[in-house]
């Protein structure tokens, strides 16, 4: 391995403008790409790592710091780079030779050499036979390998990847990632540098050298690991699975930090921040929490969480907001890679619907700041009734339009199956139970539920 | 020894015979090639404007070539049309200064009333291309040109920023250069309701093309070889069975280009399509099958593929389709700054001018009285928009929720939205004229021929898409048929409504400019109405009066727009999407 950096990324800060704020998405990363090793950037969804990518690729400019690729540093698309997407992002009105020859045409390479290239990489990446067939008429696994073979065919210095087996069925997607760690041990690949974004652990093992793991909220590098297990990996050894549990234990190591405060100085921010908005409600649905619970008290009250993911099939952007709510209202504790449960929890596990919903309700007021905080205001208003906007502003604020909407959009369903406010769609406004627009419907729901 | 040689061409005989598909295939393209060069020599002929015709010949017999020549119209406006889109909309959606000013310029030039402005565009054209037919064709053609155009842009830009992200990202890190990424990408990717739009702005162009074809200028009269102009010099004579010759000449005209061009292009487009999953019912056309079946397309399709590689190298200096991530701020502010300026000074200087215009001709008064008689045409707008609802609405929802009636009735009410109203105006007339109604109430009914099918046409497409899973729910719940009106169909068909709502209103003020004053065999019928106002203006060549009909009438649709259906239209899609 010979260690030409070919991309360095050099304290790179990305802020998004928010509704009357800024979001932090990246924050202070520096990294290196260095000739003929395989990163991987893992982490979970809203850690940045597909806006860090882009940012590599050329395709966003970070708010501060720089990315370079031979040094250069990089005001457009990176030219030693190619891509592939998790949609795959095929051009459906080109055939498969088209597409992988789109890459040269843009090159201006002529057309004889342009088809010879292309075949050859249809014919390594395995597509022999199907040159001729429109993406639409493919499954989804031969439609990323015309993804593969059309970012190879350029022969890239860098290979890029964007969670490119995350749209495909397990099997295939296990298939077509043993083909490639087949193709980079044998000395077939033509890229023998590439970057990975996954939020699967065991993927990132399986392919990477180097592991960067990415804090969320906002995106910061929280640990870098070097993977030295010989290729191809065997995911039933021993060695393999302590790396995954110690991936596991770095993820839900420690709470996300609270927030800092995006705006300087006054604003709706300060108020936020003294509410305790700035920590972030998991997006979790109360369904999901009395799952996990009951899931641990069925295995005796602890179970690892590599375990708990391959019984539920559960990625880590699944799983690990429903393990973060759990904890956030200590009805679960995790410990090294693993998941343990509370008495609070065994009760909860143990309780009928009624009382399980009282005691949800207590909880959530006690620690999920954004419903304590819509209680309290509910209680202080005269009418029992406050609008949503209001509270929905003040997100904004912290989270950006998307990420406020689903912080709002949890903190509702969690008030609404606590029975501690209601939430009217149609005039926009939070409501007390009490509140004489509210009975009708919280009667109505209780007894359904 | 000739004999044992193999022969030389023995891989011809292997190839399939000469087909019947690729004769025929041929002879029409030899067939539209002579037409074409036919009908353009008529419309390059020489012209001396003074003894120009102002009336045409309405022997019948002459009718084939007026329709060739009005279709080569139409056809040239929907190239000038596609061109404009493709440069106006990509520089729109590439360029945020120059959006900025084409979409607020574009929502305009959409509603302002374009046969307000005829007289104005045929004196220009006639300047520029003195001593030739070409003038007043091109008047006509822009005419037609100002009726798509507007449209086909917002369709296209609307799809150029709607482009999938990811297609967007594979793009610039291929590095594809402008010139491809606009036709392997973009092109593509905006196909499908660009031809769509194509084909209903096309539909609504005959309107166009009848009204441009005979022109009054001041004092003088104006007439092209065309369906249009036939029309016109038939009704001025009171010949209503020649009318009949021309209704038909038209009807064929407009099944004609349906079956032999929208037809095979709309089935064509469907390989652009995004989604994964191809439609249950594609369009499919008889033509596009034949085209297929022949050898000649793809023949040449490799005959001219030189030609694109040579174009792909030509355009490479342009550049990658890429733009810088950073850009000095100051430059960017001094740009904005800059654009800024020149357009407030273009918008003030255009401003004054107008009103030195007017103050120093028919003074600001003359607001005052077109805003009157507008309110009048409003209020004719409105009874149509209101009929048209309790009329349409109803059956649009029959037809609609039974797939049988709706394959029978789709091409049906096509025909109708395209069919010049215009066409139809004499016999309406006529009847007027025979039963005595005066043209203030008549003039609803001649408005409302036109732009009433937007309506049925929405309704029909909103209806049909209801999902049959909820219209089977409300049945097993046994709701009342009122209850079901209230709580699905009307629901569900009202963002569709709405849509039609807005082009009929559009359709009905730019009517009225034909409508509130027609003449027949010598008779003409006045109703009062800022139609009228702007027609009589036209013809009398009162550019004054003219400006200000087309400002208070420009004001008036924009208006409602802005403050009745664009607010309907938010609720149809935040509350009654499905």
């Amino acid at each position: 391995m010979n260690n030409t950096t070919l991309i360095a990324v050099d304290d790179v800060t990305k802020v998004f403008a928010t509704d009357g704020g800024e979001k932090t998405v990246l924050d202070g990363i520096s990294l290196t790409i260095n000739h003929g090793e395989i990163v991987a950037l893992l982490g979970r969804s809203g850690s940045g790592k597909s806006t860090l990518l882009r940012c590599i690729a050329g395709l966003i400019g970070p708010s501060t710091g720089t990315v370079s690729y031979k040094g250069t540093p990089l005001n457009g698309s990176n030219p030693g780079t190619a891509l592939v997407f998790q949609s795959f992002a095929l051009l459906p009105w080109l055939t498969v030779l088209e597409n992988v020859e789109l890459g040269l045409e843009a090159k201006g390479i002529k057309p004889a050499e342009r088809r010879e290239r292309a075949l050859k990489a249809i014919d390594v990446i395995g597509l022999d036979g199907f040159e001729s067939a429109y993406p639409k008429e493919l499954s989804g696994g031969m439609r990323q390998r015309v993804g593969f073979a059309r970012a190879l065919v350029v022969e890239p210095d860098v290979l890029l990847m964007d969670e490119p087996f995350s749209a495909l069925d397990v099997l295939t997607s296990e298939n077509l990632r043993s083909e490639l760690v087949r193709m980079w041990s044998e000395g077939t690949m033509p890229t023998q540098t590439a970057l990975i974004v996954t939020h699967n652990i065991e993927e990132a093992i399986q392919l990477a050298d180097r592991i960067l793991v990415l804090d969320s909220n906002p995106g910061r590098i929280k640990a870098e690991l070097t993977v030295e297990l010989p290729k191809p990996r065997d995911r039933r050894s021993p060695e393999f699975e302590d790396l995954v549990d110690e991936v596991y234990g770095i993820l839900t190591g420690q709470q996300a930090e609270p927030r800092r405060a995006a705006v300087n100085g006054g604003g709706p921010d300060a108020a936020a921040a003294a509410q305790g908005l700035e920590t972030p409600l998991p997006t979790a649905s109360t369904g999901s929490l009395g799952g996990i619970v009951e899931l641990l008290a069925a295995h005796g009250g602890s179970e690892g969480l590599a375990e708990i993911a391959d019984e539920l099939r559960y990625e880590i952007d699944d799983l690990l907001p429903v393990v973060d709510a759990a904890q956030l209202l200590k009805l679960v504790r995790t410990q090294d890679g693993a998941l343990r449960i509370t008495e609070q929890g065994r009760r909860y596990a143990g309780a009928d619907l009624l009382r399980a919903k009282e005691q949800f309700a207590t909880l959530a007021v006690e620690a999920a700041p954004l419903v304590r905080h819509i209680v309290k205001e509910l209680r202080r208003s005269d009418s029992g009734a406050i609008r949503a906007d209001g509270v929905l502003s003040d997100l904004r604020a912290l989270y950006g339009d998307q990420e406020a909407q689903q912080q709002l959009d949890t903190a509702v369903d969690w008030g609404r199956y606590g029975e501690l406010f209601e939430y009217d769609a149609d005039s926009g406004r939070l409501l007390l139970p009490t509140h004489p627009d509210a009975t009708a419907a919280a009667a109505g729901q209780t007894v359904d539920a | 020894m000739p004999v044992l040689r193999p022969l030389s061409g023995a891989g011809a005989l292997r190839r399939p015979a000469l087909r019947w598909t690729d004769l025929l295939v041929g002879v029409a393209i030899i067939v539209v090639f002579y037409l074409t060069i036919r009908a353009t020599l008529g419309a390059a002929s020489p012209l001396d404007l003074a003894t120009a015709p102002s009336s045409i010949s309405t022997d019948p017999a002459h009718l084939p070539y007026y329709a060739l020549r009005s279709l080569l119209r139409m056809f040239v406006a929907l190239i000038a049309s596609t061109v404009f889109t493709f440069m106006v909309a990509t520089a729109a959606a590439r360029l945020p200064r120059v959006e900025k000013i084409v979409l607020p310029a574009l929502d305009i030039l959409q509603s302002v009333p374009i046969l307000g402005f005829l007289s104005v565009t045929v004196t220009g054209f006639i300047a520029l291309f003195p001593g030739s037919t070409l003038g007043l064709e091109a008047a006509s053609v822009f005419a037609i040109f100002t009726s798509q155009a507007w449209n086909m842009a917002f369709s296209f830009h609307a799809s150029l920023v709607s482009q999938s992200r990811d297609l967007d990202e594979a793009a610039r890190l291929m590095r594809l250069s402008k010139w491809q990424r606009f036709w392997k990408l973009d092109v593509p990717s905006g196909m499908i309701p660009l031809v769509w739009n194509g084909m209903m702005s096309f539909g609504g162009g005959w309107f166009f093309l009848a009204a441009s074809e005979a022109i009054s200028v001041g004092d003088k009269t104006y007439a092209l070889p065309g369906v249009g102009a036939y029309v016109a010099a038939a009704v001025e004579q009171g010949q209503l069975d020649r009318v009949g010759w021309a209704i038909l000449a038209m009807i064929v005209m407009v099944l004609g280009t349906n079956f032999l061009f929208w037809r095979p292009l709309v089935a064509w487009a469907e390989r652009f399509r995004q989604e994964d999953t191809a439609a249950v019912d594609r369009p499919r056309s008889l033509v596009l099958d034949l085209l297929a079946h022949s050898s000649i397309p793809r023949g040449l399709g490799r005959a001219f593929a030189p030609v694109g590689r040579g174009l792909d190298r030509a355009t490479r200096p342009f550049g990658v389709a890429e733009h810088p991530l950073f850009v000095p701020r100051l430059r960017r502010r001094a740009g904005d700054v800059v654009m800024a300026l020149v357009v407030i000074a273009g918008i003030l200087y255009g401003a004054y001018w107008a009103s030195e215009f007017i103050g120093s001709t028919i003074g600001f008064g003359s607001f005052g009285e077109a805003f009157g008689l507008g309110l009048i045409t409003f209020i004719r707008v409105l009874v149509i928009i209101i009929l048209a609802t309790l009329i349409w609405v109803p059956v649009g929802v029959w037809v609609g929720m039974n797939p049988k009636v709706s394959k029978l009735a789709q091409p049906v009410v096509q025909l109708l939205a395209s069919f010049p109203a215009n066409f139809l105006f004499p016999f309406v007339i006529a009847f007027f004229v025979a039963v005595g109604i005066p043209l203030d109430i008549g003039g609803i009914l001649l408005m409302a021929l036109g732009s009433q099918w937007y309506i049925l046409f929405n309704v029909i497409a909103g209806a049909s898409a209801i999902p049959t899973d909820l219209r089977q729910a409300m049945e097993s719940f046994r709701l009342t048929p009122w209850q079901r009106w209230r709580k699905l169909i009307l629901p569900g068909i009202f963002p569709a409504y709405v849509t039609g709502g807005i082009t009929a209103a559009g359709g009905a003020w730019n009517a009225s400019i034909v409508s509130e004053i027609v003449s027949y065999n010598h008779n003409t019928l006045i109703a009062p109405g800022l139609g009228s106002y702007i027609a009589q203006a036209t013809s009398g060549g009162d550019m004054a009066r003219v400006l200000v009909g087309v400002i208070v009438m420009s004001v008036f649709v924009v208006g409602l727009n802005r403050l009745f259906w664009r607010r309907l239209y938010r609720v149809a899609e935040t509350r009654f999407s499905l």
